[in-house]
């Protein structure tokens, strides 16, 4: 059973256990840390994959304000931008990736994170029908808001303020394009 | 008690889930479908058998007065690795069940054997009741995202048998009460043969 306990002992022992810990927790950091890099970046390089056409290289992520607010972008030189842009969704933050042409059409969209609800927003990550209209979608022609709201795209049946807040972000991701174009 | 008796006795006699009605956080939120249940458990498990051998190991050792923060700090650190390597090896699992992971420290499974079981008992014998806890509670989590899964969004394992959705309400919070309650009525029943 338990030893006798006093202050040296307590103390001893204490510092002991945490000095061992924090020791295996240094070392499992130095073999992961490599491997958690690589898997982030693995990830982003897929992301942008799928939302750009065929690139070659590492893009770099870089960051533009644009009214007051900051956005993450990746620029790939020949194919167009990839865009990280987040709004307020109906569960928590919605964060897109959206990738936009040089002649300022969009390409395809991404979820990267979001807290919708499973079975009805979540729908946004899963439903062809849904994502696949922005496919091609010209901005310049065709307005990035739900039908209810005078826009052009078609809400996810029963998720209207996921629908919403996914063509907002993909709005703001055009702004960002826009913004980007003029300073270059 | 008897090897096998420590093992078996986590399934049924002392079901985590079902008869100690312990860890209901992770077993509640991270049951929508068979795969996140299944995986959660795992993880759970991971973390008690090695804090059960350590904690067995050091139990004779630790001053009485100090033993609960000794325990937490062992039972973080095993959290902790797991976190990163899971980050490292499989980001997609680390993905869905992300925050529950870090709170798994707090799991009162964990806490729970370390203080019933571990500091009194011998290296294998903890060992042992770890895997047999957690079998019980990978098992339980995996019953219950089975039967969320096929009445929520009508598939299992990720493979659907229907066309369009489920009863959406089984894979929100209201059906993980009311799946758990029935599935514990049934268990108790057939238990108590």
């Amino acid at each position: 059973m338990a030893a006798k306990s006093n202050l040296k002992n307590m103390a001893l022992s204490l510092t002991l256990v945490c000095l061992v810990c924090s020791a295996v927790l240094g070392c499992v950091y130095a073999v992961t840390s490599g491997p958690i890099k690589d898997a982030e970046i693995a990830k982003t390089n897929a992301s942008i994959a799928r939302v750009l056409p065929a690139f070659e290289g590492q893009p770099s992520a870089e960051t533009v304000e644009v009214d007051g607010n900051m956005f993450n972008y990746y620029r790939v030189p020949g194919a167009g931008y990839a865009v990280i842009s987040t709004v307020g969704g109906f569960g928590g933050p919605l964060s897109l990736m959206v990738g936009i042409g040089e002649d300022g059409i969009i390409c395809n969209t991404v979820v990267l994170s979001h807290s919708e609800t499973p079975g009805l927003g979540a729908k946004c990550q899963t439903e062809a029908s849904f994502i696949d209209q922005f496919k091609g979608w010209d901005p310049a022609a065709k307005r990035l808001a739900v039908t209810k709201d005078g826009g052009d795209v078609d809400a996810i049946t029963a998720s209207t303020i996921t629908s919403r807040a996914y063509s907002a972000a993909i709005a703001n991701a055009y702004n960002v394009y826009l913004k980007l174009r003029e300073n270059e | 008690m008897s090897k096998f008796g420590l093992i078996t006795k986590g399934l049924l006699k002392e079901n985590p889930t079902f008869v100690l009605v312990l860890g209901m956080c992770p077993t509640l939120a991270t049951t929508t479908s068979a795969m996140n249940g299944l995986e959660m458990g795992l993880a759970t498990m991971f973390v008690l058998i090695l804090s059960n051998i350590v904690i067995s190991l050091i139990a004779p050792v630790v001053p009485d007065k100090v033993h609960i923060p000794v325990y937490i700090v062992v039972i973080a650190t095993f959290v902790t690795v797991l976190q990163l390597l899971m980050q490292a090896f499989v980001p997609q699992v680390y993905e869905t069940l992300g925050l529950f992971i870090p709170l798994i420290v707090v799991n009162c499974i964990v806490l729970g054997r370390a203080e019933a079981f571990a500091c009194k008992n011998s290296v294998g014998d903890s060992a042992l009741d770890g895997i047999g806890i957690g079998l019980g509670f990978t098992l339980s989590l995996t019953v219950i995202g089975i039967v969320r899964e096929i009445l929520g969004s009508g598939s299992l394992f990720g493979w659907k048998f229907i066309s369009g959705d489920g009863i959406l309400a089984f894979v929100m919070a209201p059906g993980a009460f009311l799946v758990l309650g029935y599935l514990m009525v049934l268990f108790n029943k057939l238990a108590k043969r």
